[in-house]
């Protein structure tokens, strides 16, 4: 085993033993992107200077005895749609090429703060909207268990970078689903908390209200890790969450499942899953109950408007979050004639399709005749947030399918309207309801395409989708599978 | 509430995109397979239901009424597409 | 108005800039006349990822003003973007308060020659200014500072109860002299600070309905909101009769021409797509906080006007006079405390001849220094009879420039008023026998020469004679 299959924690227990240092971990990342990243397109950016200083600075910090903890000297990276200060932050989008923010996102300063060494800035779909990664304006990002398939997305690049041993985690993104679906899709542990549990200052808006920053690793301790280094309030935020953060990795030492009630959502089960999926997650869940656990059936009656809800809302914040990319302060800038045309020609020029598409959807909902819906479609969320609720009175975490399929083929579309249809709604309720969500990995198709298991829990409960998530690799070993070498 | 061309041009319009006639085809059908999902949210009974207006719950937090240090016009300027002095440049404004 | 059988519909809509130290949403410096782009943030600037934090000042002065305009105040408002593309507007939205601002259902009252009556304020809501375009005369590319993006500001909203160009005025005048009294804003109209924009149509009397209306923007005097709205009314009038239709449209007015045209961008119709702000949860202003903002108002003019009338005895307009200014108001408290004496001399004093002084100076009575102390030792000067009131009024004007006491000027100028009954009976003794021809005339009947003897006694004694004593010297040289 290479250094780069150690977990964060078999890494930091190597550092602190003296059996390896930052510097040496830093380059052995670095050169597992030089020989990869060309196929699997995962980073935008790369910078090894700074990320060999921050490497060497944490090995002389051990040196003298002032280590920070778990996260000190281990190579990490970061969406590009989070800001770090001096690091072009693009969003995969042509309009923010070449700009480079001049302060860090509070999640940056967190994680760099406990002595993480930050490589670069990974690819993902243009401005966050997407699932598949596809629609970066930059580069492809592929599968490393399967180079002509999508890593999932938006946050494409950070699960195929952490799957593919680039890195040993990385931060992402989740408005949709953008960190649990890539995360199944690349046999990864991907946590999106509780809305509002991690800042988002710094983090480009795509909508404000479901926008989360979360965390990949290659085990459920390795995720926990790094959000118990970013979560907790931020003054800078004011949507951020004003509680204490609770001790998540303390609390998995030991952890048991006894009496944990695991709810299965009726409307999540249904035709349009592939069958390998489908039996892969239920075999987990019998996994759970051997574990301990108890199971029962729930419904979340208002799930088939989840994806309706969904495409009114983000879009609406969205179209007003993307105005401000208009030429005039950063990102590209197209000069041709007066005001009205820089605006027009910048914006034409600088967003690809779907980002358009969006935009004016979005923008088309919010016009005066189209408010009574905009604030029909909030209604329903608030319908959606209470089955959440009702649900959580019964049970004290949900299970299900992550998304319909395993990782689709690079350019392919859906298969049918109710697996495009399921796809979003899987993982949409648990944004539009704010609750903190986690794919772990539970096993693989026929074809070896990794398969996650979705975990839904309280709100500002993460602890008990964590502990589920710990109990469950306990038992099993999915998520020690590397993918094939990549040429 | 079947989506038209016009419809497309406006939101575009306001959006400040320039688009021509044939991409606003493919949008007006895209847009168009939207808007019937959004009809079907006319079937759902929301009497008496609040809208979600803010996802987090509680209320606005207020910081006291003191100066921070501002960026330099350097650092705040250092993307600008184009500028003069430490002012920002765009085409002239017709009032 | 124009013609009797038209009424006009006026409604005014006021920007205040309130007076923080650190912007609304971020911690940027507000103050006015730093190079541009020198006070900004990632927030303020609208860099991606930014998130705005409320500023509990500006929340504060927003409850002032409400609790000023008898409004109520809204224990739970909302803010919301407003979304539309100009250059100053950074994030492409303000970020403003759309169907649950702050402050509603207030308002203010203005004199008219009817009476007194009240003007209703629909809603006072709190938001974010914008930046500053200043566009190139030549014709080239126009710049943009951002320094001003995020200055809090008050949007009053007036309800269309004003019926002519001079109730517009004072009703703005009122309301820039309760926003300085508050503290929140410096009322300078000139630069902005204060911005005014109104709302004007005009219907039959007797007509239920509103007509048409136009907005003027960006008056930015009291003097061009008068000739604005006469001009406007006058228009729309005018269209109404020749049978043609006015234009729901924006309108700015021209100063030099005297008249209002319709804005070339502004004419296009808009859809600002208001949404609740996803970044900001609702605010909330709770029982406490109002009764402590409530604790801490000011008095304000009307009070300060009626305390004035019943303390000092001064008449309802020397009142007003007084409190128009604040800083003329605590000048003339500070003089009346220093001197002593009748509040009403000082009143006199000050509305006659400091207001007269200070007249043109844009830094209002600052611009004096003839401070209340200096002021009172003039008048005690005259009590004691050391001077008389012309010479007074010329050491105050001195006292007014320089700054000197008082009594020192009275020495260097000589003006120490003569009373030295030997004296003054000496200079009569020479007038009267340099005037023959008058004494006998006077002596005759024509008792209206007394004055012309007073003038020239007066005149002997350069100025300085004591009346009184002049007076008696006189009658008994002339009357014997």
């Amino acid at each position: 085993m290479s250094l780069t299959d150690l977990t964060i924690r078999g890494l930091a227990e190597a550092l602190a033993r003296g059996e390896t240092s930052s510097e040496e971990a830093t380059r052995a990342c670095l050169e597992r992107i030089r020989t990869t990243d060309e196929t699997l397109g995962a980073f935008l950016h790369v910078d090894e200077e700074r990320a060999l200083e921050r490497a060497r600075a944490s090995d002389a910090r051990r040196r003298e005895g002032k280590a920070l903890g778990p996260l000190d000297g281990i190579p990490v990276a970061i969406k590009d749609n989070i800001s770090l200060r001096g690091m072009p932050t693009t969003c995969a989008s042509k309009i923010l090429e070449g700009y480079v923010p001049p302060f860090d996102a509070t999640v940056v300063e967190r994680l760099e703060e406990a002595g993480a060494v930050v490589l670069g800035k990974l690819n993902m779909d243009e401005f966050a909207m997407g699932s598949t990664t596809e629609t970066s304006a930059f580069r492809v990002c592929r599968n490393p268990w399967d180079v002509n398939r999508s890593p999932g997305g938006s946050s494409g690049g950070a699960a195929a970078a952490t799957a593919a041993r680039q890195v040993f985690g990385a931060l992402g993104t989740d408005t949709g689903g953008s960190i649990r679906q890539p995360a199944s899709h690349c046999g990864v542990v991907g946590i999106k908390p509780t809305y509002g549990r991690c800042s988002r200052y710094g983090v480009v808006a795509y909508a404000s209200s479901m926008d989360q920053v979360g965390t990949f690793g290659r085990t459920v301790e390795d995720a926990a890790l790094l959000l118990q280094a970013i979560a907790g309030h931020d003054p800078r935020d004011a949507t951020s969450l004003d509680e204490p953060v609770p001790d998540w990795v303390g609390a998995l030492e030991g952890a048991s499942l006894e009496g944990m009630r695991i709810g299965i959502p009726k409307e999540l089960f249904v035709k349009g899953l592939d069958p390998e999926v489908e039996s892969t997650v239920r075999a987990a869940i019998a996994q759970l109950v051997s574990a301990g656990a108890k199971v029962e059936e729930i419904s979340l009656p208002h799930t088939e408007h989840a994806t309706a809800v969904y495409y009114a809302i983000a879009p609406a914040e969205a179209s007003s979050n993307l105005s401000r990319f208009d030429g005039i302060r950063y990102g590209l800038s197209v000069r041709e004639g007066g005001m009205r045309d820089l605006y027009e020609k910048t914006r034409a020029a600088g967003f690809g399709t779907e980002v358009k598409r969006r935009i004016l959807s979005g923008t088309y909902l919010l016009t005066k005749e189209h408010q009574p819906l905009f604030q029909r479609a909030q209604r329903i969320r608030t319908l959606i947030r209470r089955d959440f609720e009702e649900a959580f009175a019964k049970v004290d975490v949900i299970v299900s399918p992550v998304a319909p399929t395993a990782a689709r083929r690079l350019g392919e579309a859906f298969e049918s309207p109710v697996e495009s249809y399921l796809a979003d709604t899987l993982t949409l309720l648990c944004n539009l309801a704010g609750i903190p969500g986690m794919s772990v990995p539970c096993g693989f198709t026929s074809r070896g395409l990794p398969v996650g298991m979705q975990v839904l829990g309280r709100w500002k409960d993460e602890a008990s989708i964590l502990r589920l998530g710990a109990v469950y690799q306990r038992e099993t070993d999915w998520h020690l599978q590397a993918p094939p070498e990549v040429a | 509430m079947a989506l038209r061309r016009e419809d497309v041009f406006w939101a575009a319009h306001l959006a400040a995109i320039a688009i021509d006639e044939k991409e606003a085809e493919t949008y007006v059908e895209d847009l168009g397979a939207l808007v019937d999902a959004y009809e079907k949210l006319q079937a759902v009974d929301v009497e008496g239901v609040e809208p979600t207006r803010q996802a987090a719950f509680g209320t606005a937090p207020m910081r006291p009424d003191e100066v921070r240090p501002s960026l330099s016009p350097e650092e705040a300027l250092a993307n600008a597409p184009a500028r003069e002095g430490t002012s920002l440049l765009v085409p002239r404004i017709i009032e | 108005m124009a013609r009797a059988d038209w009424e006009a519909i006026i409604g005014l809509e006021v920007h205040a800039q309130l007076l923080t130290e650190s912007k609304i949403f971020c911690g940027c410096s507000t103050a006015f006349g730093a190079p541009p782009n020198t006070q900004t943030c990632p927030v303020c600037l609208g860099l991606p990822g930014t998130l705005p934090v409320l500023n509990e000042k500006a929340v504060e002065y927003g409850v002032r003003v409400g609790l000023a305009l008898n409004a109520k105040i809204r224990e739970t408002s909302v803010f919301a973007r407003k979304n539309y593309f100009y250059p100053d507007l950074p994030k492409g939205y303000q970020i403003s308060q759309d169907d649950l601002p702050i402050c509603y259902d207030g308002h203010l009252v203005i004199e008219t020659a009817e009476g007194e009556r009240k003007v209703g304020i629909i809603r006072a809501h709190l938001e974010e200014d914008a930046g500053k375009n200043v566009h190139d005369p030549a014709g080239g590319p126009s710049r943009v500072d951002l320094n001003r993006a995020g200055v809090p500001l008050m949007e009053i909203v007036s309800a269309p109860d004003i019926r002519s160009a001079d109730e517009a005025v004072e009703y703005l005048k009122n309301l820039r002299s309760i926003l300085v009294y508050l503290g929140v804003n410096d009322g300078n109209l000139e630069e902005g600070s204060m911005r005014c924009d109104a709302n004007v149509s005009v219907r039959k009397k007797g007509e239920t309905g509103y007509r048409t209306r136009v907005e003027i923007k960006n008056l930015n005097s009291f003097r061009f909101l008068k000739q604005a709205i006469e001009y406007e009314v006058d228009r729309q009038i005018r269209t109404w009769e020749e049978g043609g239709q006015v234009e729901p449209e924006t309108r700015q007015f021209d100063a030099q021409a005297g008249v209002t045209r319709a804005m070339r961008a502004k004419s296009e119709a808009e859809d600002y797509r208001y949404f609740p702000e996803p970044d900001l949860p609702p605010l909330r202003v709770d029982e406490a906080f109002v009764a402590k903002v409530r604790e801490s108002l000011p008095e304000l003019p009307r009070e300060k006007a009626a305390r004035f009338q019943r303390d000092y005895q001064l008449s309802a307009y020397d009142a007003s006079v007084l409190v128009a200014d604040k800083e003329v108001a605590d000048y003339y408290e500070g003089a009346v405390e220093a001197y002593g004496g009748s509040a009403k001399t000082v009143a006199n004093w000050v509305i006659n001849e400091v207001l007269r002084l200070i007249k043109e100076s844009p830094e209002g009575i600052r611009a004096t220094r003839a401070e209340p102390a200096k002021l009172a030792a003039l008048l005690r000067l005259l009590d004691e009879g050391k001077i008389n009131a012309p010479s007074a009024k010329t050491i105050l004007e001195q006292v007014h420039q320089t700054g000197a006491d008082p009594e020192e000027v009275m020495r260097q100028k000589g003006l120490e008023q003569v009373s030295d009954v030997a004296l003054i009976e000496a200079a009569v003794e020479k007038v009267v026998a340099a005037h023959p021809k008058e004494l006998e005339t006077y002596r005759g009947g024509k008792k209206a020469l007394f004055g012309f003897f007073m003038g020239q006694v007066m005149k002997e004694l350069r100025g300085q004679g004591d009346p009184k004593v002049v007076q008696a010297a006189l009658r008994k040289a002339l009357d014997g």
